[in-house]
């Protein structure tokens, strides 16, 4: 019946990296392992062609040897060494195996009829080793059974089943049912709806005179998600501000937050080069006279807690396929990751949890293989580590993409087909729409197959070829990609007006056996839907042929304004659209934010004190900047971002790395599209985000995030009147108070951020319900910034440029350590918060004049770890020292002390280096804004701060890297 | 007229637009053509003067890289490829290209390179199943995204190398770049046969000497690329086409540009 074929490498590295991570989870005794790949073929080709399988496709026989068995004719794999323990791991049925897919491709290509492969992992652990540890490897670190199965010994393949497809339909009866019955019924069904939600389905299908069908439910369950009409950012609140006293500061009416902070937000600043702002999958600004920009970021948390490398996979690939939808070229990513802290106690972990490294480890391979195999370069991002995101980590994904200007369609037209292109469907994050606004079970993992996929960026990269070609000859109407609720939402949408009629059998899938429902809510990766006139068809067909992607006409736009779904020309749902998009009842939710009672009430007499105190961190400054460079959230992402190609499509010009070690931090990415070479415009990337912040000040994170992004943004070279925002919460579970109290405060902090810089905001995101056992994460506001670089030949870098230049520090420094890193090491939880800056814009226009005139050798902005860090930053990515001695640091709320000069994290500050020569000019451009001079860039690789005529920071750069970059001397 | 370049795209290929743009600059004409159409007979490789693969993961690489294109390599173009190269014309292939030429045993190649024994289907497997030289998993163990100095070996019988000046100053971006041979006496042969064409070095282009991240993969002998024994077909995994005007670079005026190797190609 069956062969195996193994594959193992001749040459083994012991498997150092499987011994670390089993030391990890507590397991010392594995001395060795050795990794091989299993392929498995349904049927027997005989010697001469397996050998030849082996040599062609299979083995790499400079590196690799490769051998096979029978298992049919009752072979077994060779028993492992005395001593050595295997353990085996293959990928459930129905989880997407590209391995196999191209050896079967292959094979047919080799003119073998083979109608199956499998693939698996054989691990063959060497060590003392009990069968209670082989399992524990196995579970905590070989196999993820969320996607995977494990024996111990060799594992039995699985080939993709043969069985009878399912036209199996139910009808629901809600007639009579009361509200706790109805919400009872929503639960069992994983509907996520609530009691009136469930009352105005049962009313509409009363006044039908019969019954829902599932299919019908699971329409109205997925079109009225969280996920889908954000119902938390479009609901009614009544926002509460509560004092110490137990007073109400204030009750405000908010009719939506979307609508009244960021949309609001959008058409009060008005730009003239917004293209279009929350209508589309993705927001879009001008970039130059032929082509528009378009900007999405998403997250993708709950499928990465389960599943880190499927989950940021398929973020990825979700948020490319937001670009595809907007007509775009998807043409670079971005991603920001919250994580715990890597060496939290594996003993404390809380059951069902993946260690922090773990995650982080799939995660990041995750988008790696995804974005690199997409040729899109990954150019800026963020990684931030705090203890609330151990049951919870966040991965926020986005994608920018480049459309000629007025080529995206938004209208199908009456008879238009409905066409799905891409990959097939199988039973892929059924439910993962209504997942947001509800826990995972293990009975509901069970009965809806994986909840999680990996992703084949393969497929994907097919149709942005593909979807580039067609829209060139502009062969669709309307174009959607098939996110949450599959499907349903993406048909339901594109036939909002006019009406649709679906035959769901049309629809192509991975393996017979879904039932309807499943086919019309699946959330399969890799598909988009279009709507296409019929003459366009044939000429479309011949397109996706060329481009080896999967086509398939499912229906027609009807103009009856219904939609009628029909499995094998059954009808299996009949709706009205009216009801579908306008019958979701609406809620109004209750928000409070109360005043903190802080255990220290006088932080800056605590400092005072903190400071003579010989055992606190903040007495010698040295050893404190040294922390904080080491920290985590702060020290070098390198071993993280070279693993992502930043370089493909050669318009990076502004990388991560900066310096002459092509090792110091970014402040924001410089691309230049591919295909717009013949002017000097570019684009940049950045962003903001500070959790810590958030905690102490929802609202002030929200600002200071947008401060941080504008910043960033400039200092790389963009021009501040040309600077788009985009806005990804999240939040936990907004229908407690005070969760949703912190999210309107925060929401409010955008809306006035937008207007004090003239931002527009457009698009966003929101993924709330992020809870472990009843504890939200930090309410997390991530702010992506993308501006015009009007010229590539005025950027700018980080890294300091030569000895002898003067460095300048732009904007003013109070005492607001409230949210700070510093206090975070320091456990105060009090303090003020940074202040958004007083018009800020002046400075950041005067910053640009300065890039464009070039005056600016480097410039970097001030975050976390305040002017400290940002001077050791500059200096590790120029190998330069710096001295700085100015007692006259500009104050704004009085009398500052080294460490709050050094360590506070004021809004709207950066430092510049700029020639001897160019020092009156450049103050020039500064005339009545903040800037003071503060030192000078030094030939002896030291980082020296005098403050009041006292050496407070004395420092090698050599010392620098090495904190930063977390290595021994 | 410019000379005529295919550039290859198969599922999955990227950078093929920086080639095309690369082998504008340089003077050509570039077309970028899917593997598919050169299938359906639309194309034909007879009708250019040279040949570029291009990088990417051509089909995922999930069977590892550039397995599954040489494979397409051998059973639809087997013939129209062999021709090609041995008409003397040009093989370009970076990254995905070079991992694709090296698994379908185009480069080294043979010192006859056609002439390998032909089983009854019109398959050479003799080329796969024999091939000594691999580009296997970097010894990281994982992609690397970096910028590196590559080096064009003087002796190498690509003698069109020779019109590279100086060092080019590129980025490497790839997983499986680690070239390595069955044993020593193979890298001698490479050596000495002249198949050697490019050598990772430092930026005052010293020999890496296997120091990484100077070599970036591990790669034996510091060999960041290859040619066959006519020096009509070379391969090399570094980027030049990323390189190909001064700003791109990340530190201003240093190393050579990568658009010099694709002037060599079309011009020299």
């Amino acid at each position: 019946m069956a062969i195996r074929i193994e594959v193992s490498p001749r040459r083994g590295d012991g498997g150092v990296q499987i011994v670390q991570q089993a030391q990890r989870l507590g397991i010392d005794a594995v001395h060795s392992c050795r990794t091989s790949k299993l392929y498995f073929l349904a049927e027997d080709p005989g010697t001469e062609q397996l050998s030849r399988l082996c040599a062609f496709l299979l083995a790499d026989l400079v590196t690799e040897a490769a051998r096979w068995d029978d298992l049919s004719a009752g072979e077994m794999p060779p028993a492992a060494a005395q001593d050595a323990h295997v353990v085996e791991v293959a990928l459930r049925p129905g989880v997407t195996d590209v391995a196999a897919r191209e050896l079967e491709r292959g094979m047919a290509e080799l003119g073998l009829s083979i109608s199956h492969a499998a693939t698996a992992t054989r691990y063959e652990l060497e060590g003392d080793l009990s069968e209670g540890d082989l399992h524990r490897l196995a579970q905590g670190l070989l196999c993820n059974e969320t996607i995977e199965h494990y024996t111990l010994g060799p594992i039995p393949p699985q080939f993709d089943q043969e069985s009878a497809a399912s036209d199996f339909v139910e009808s629901i009866s809600l007639s009579g049912l009361d509200e706790e019955s109805l919400v009872a019924l929503s639960g069992e069904r994983l509907l996520s709806l609530d009691g009136p939600e469930m009352k105005a389905i049962q009313d509409y299908f009363a006044e039908m005179e019969r019954d829902p069908t599932d299919v019908e439910l699971e329409t109205l369950a997925q079109t009225w998600s969280e996920h889908c009409v954000h119902k938390t950012f479009r609901s009614k609140i009544i926002f509460r501000w509560i004092s110490l006293e137990r007073h109400t500061r204030v009750v405000r009416e908010v009719p939506g937050m979307l609508r009244y902070y960021l949309r609001r937000a959008t058409e009060a600043v008005d730009r003239p080069w917004l293209r279009s702002a929350f209508v589309d999958n993705a927001g879009i600004i001008a970039f130059d006279d032929d082509f528009d920009l378009a900007f999405k970021v998403e997250t993708h948390n709950h499928p990465s807690a389960l599943e880190p490398f499927g989950g940021a996979n398929t973020g990825i690939g979700g948020v490319v396929r937001d670009i595809i939808g907007v007509s775009a070229r998807p043409i670079a990513c971005t991603d920001v990751l919250c994580f715990a802290p890597q060496d939290f106690p594996q003993s404390e972990l809380p059951a069902g949890l993946l260690h922090p490294a773990r995650i982080r480890e799939g995660v990041v391979a995750g988008i790696g293989d995804y974005g690199n195999k997409l040729g899109l370069p990954t150019v800026n991002g963020a990684v931030i580590y705090d203890e609330g995101y151990l049951g919870n980590p966040l991965v926020f994904a986005g994608c920018v993409g480049l459309l000629p200007r007025d080529s995206h369609p938004t209208e199908p037209q009456l008879g238009d087909r409905v066409v799905v292109l891409g990959g097939r469907t199988g039973r892929d994050g059924l439910h993962g729409a209504t997942f947001s606004s509800a826990e995972l079970t293990h009975e509901t993992s069970e009965k809806s197959g994986s909840a999680v996929q990996i992703g084949d960026p393969i497929t994907e990269k097919g149709l942005i070829e593909l979807i580039e070609a067609a829209r060139d000859e502009q062969l669709y109407t309307a174009i959607t990609d098939c996110g949450a609720g599959g499907l349903s939402s993406a048909c339901g949408e594109m036939g909002k007006e006019l009406g649709v009629e679906v035959e769901l059998s049309e629809v192509p899938l991975k393996y017979p056996g879904l039932t309807p429902w499943e086919i019309w809510i699946s959330e399969a990766q890799e598909r988009m839907v279009l709507a296409v006139p019929e003459e366009n068809l044939p000429r479309l067909q011949e397109l996706a042929d060329g481009w080896d992607v999967e086509m398939r006409v499912l229906g027609i736009f009807t103009g009856d304004g219904e939609l009628h779904v029909n499995y094998l020309g059954r009808p299996v749902a009949h709706l009205g659209m009216k009801f579908l998009h306008d019958g979701w009842p609406g809620t109004e939710m209750q928000a409070e934010y109360r005043d903190k009672n802080f255990a220290i009430k006088d932080w800056r007499a605590e400092l005072v004190k903190l400071a003579a105190d010989a055992q606190s961190p903040i007495s010698n400054l040295s050893n404190l900047l040294l922390t904080l460079l080491s920290h985590p959230s702060v020290a070098s992402k390198e071993a993280i971002v070279r693993t992502y190609d930043h370089e493909v499509r050669g318009g990076t010009l502004v990388r991560p790395f900066t310096g002459p070690e092509m090792d110091g931090p970014a402040d924001a990415a410089v691309l230049k599209p591919l295909g717009t070479w013949h002017h000097n415009k570019a684009f940049c990337l950045s962003n903001g985000i500070n959790p810590l912040l958030g905690k102490r000040d929802p609202y002030a994170m929200a600002v200071s995030a947008i401060d941080e992004a504008f910043r960033n943004a400039v200092a790389v070279g963009a021009d501040p009147d040309q600077i788009a925002l985009l806005d990804n919460f999240c939040w936990g579970n907004p229908k407690l108070r005070d969760r949703l109290g912190t999210l309107v405060r925060a929401a409010q902090g955008c809306y006035d951020g937008s207007l004090a810089y003239n931002a527009p905001f457009i698009s966003g995101k929101d993924s709330l319900y992020n809870e472990f056992n009843g504890e939200p994460i930090p309410g997390t506001l991530l702010i992506s910034a993308i501006g015009i670089v009007p010229d590539i030949e005025h950027t700018c870098t980080s890294d300091l440029k030569a000895p002898g230049n003067r460095l300048y520090l732009i904007g003013d420094t109070a005492a607001e350590l409230g949210g700070s890193l510093l206090f975070s090491l320091l456990g105060i939880d009090s303090g003020d918060p940074p202040q958004m800056p007083n018009e800020p814009l002046a400075r950041y226009t005067a910053l640009h004049n300065a890039i464009r005139s070039d005056l600016v050798q480097s410039c970097h902005d001030l975050s976390e770890g305040g002017l400290a860090v940002a001077l050791a930053e500059m200096a590790i990515g120029g190998r330069l020292g710096v001295r700085v001695a100015n007692s006259e640091l500009r104050i704004a709320n009085g009398e500052l002390s080294p460490v709050e000069a050094l360590f506070s994290e004021s809004n709207g500050r950066l430092l510049v280096e700029v020639k001897t020569e160019d020092v009156t000019t450049l103050e020039e451009h500064f005339a009545g804004l903040p800037l003071v001079e503060i030192g000078t860039v030094s030939a002896d690789s030291r980082l020296v701060v005098e403050l009041e005529g006292e050496s407070v920071i004395d420092l090698a750069v050599d010392e620098l890297v090495n904190a930063w970059k977390r290595q021994v001397a | 007229m410019k000379p005529k370049i295919l550039i290859l795209h198969a599922s999955g290929t990227n950078r093929d637009g920086e080639a095309a743009r690369a082998c504008e600059l340089a003077g050509g004409a570039p077309e970028i053509v899917h593997i598919n159409r050169l299938r359906a007979g639309e194309r034909r490789f007879a009708d250019y003067d040279a040949l570029i693969l291009p990088g990417g993961f051509s089909y995922g690489d999930a069977l590892g890289a550039g397995v599954r294109l040489a494979l397409d390599m051998h059973v639809f173009f087997n013939d129209q490829l062999h021709e090609f190269v041995a008409s003397g014309k040009r093989v370009l292939g970076i990254c995905n290209g070079f991992q694709t030429l090296v698994k379908a045993g185009i480069l080294p190649g043979q010192p006859t390179a056609d002439s390998g024994p032909q089983t009854d289907d019109g398959l050479r497997n003799s080329q796969l199943a024999t091939r000594n030289v691999t580009l296997t998993h970097n010894a990281s163990g994982h992609f690397e995204c970096r910028w590196v100095y590559l080096a064009v070996n003087g002796s190498a019988k690509a003698s069109f190398l020779s019109a590279i000046r100086e060092p080019i100053f590129c980025p490497v971006a790839h997983g499986e770049g680690n070239f390595q041979a069955a044993d020593e006496a193979t890298v001698g042969s490479l050596e000495k046969g002249g198949l050697v064409a490019f050598r990772y070095v430092d930026g005052d282009g010293n020999p890496a000497g296997g120091r990484y991240p100077v070599n970036p993969n591990g790669s034996v002998a510091d060999i960041a690329g290859i040619c066959n024994a006519a020096g009509n077909v070379v391969g090399l995994m570094p980027h030049p086409e990323d390189h190909i005007t001064a700003i791109q670079s990340p530190v201003k005026s240093r190393g050579g540009l990568g658009l010099s190797l694709f002037e060599a190609l079309i011009n020299a």
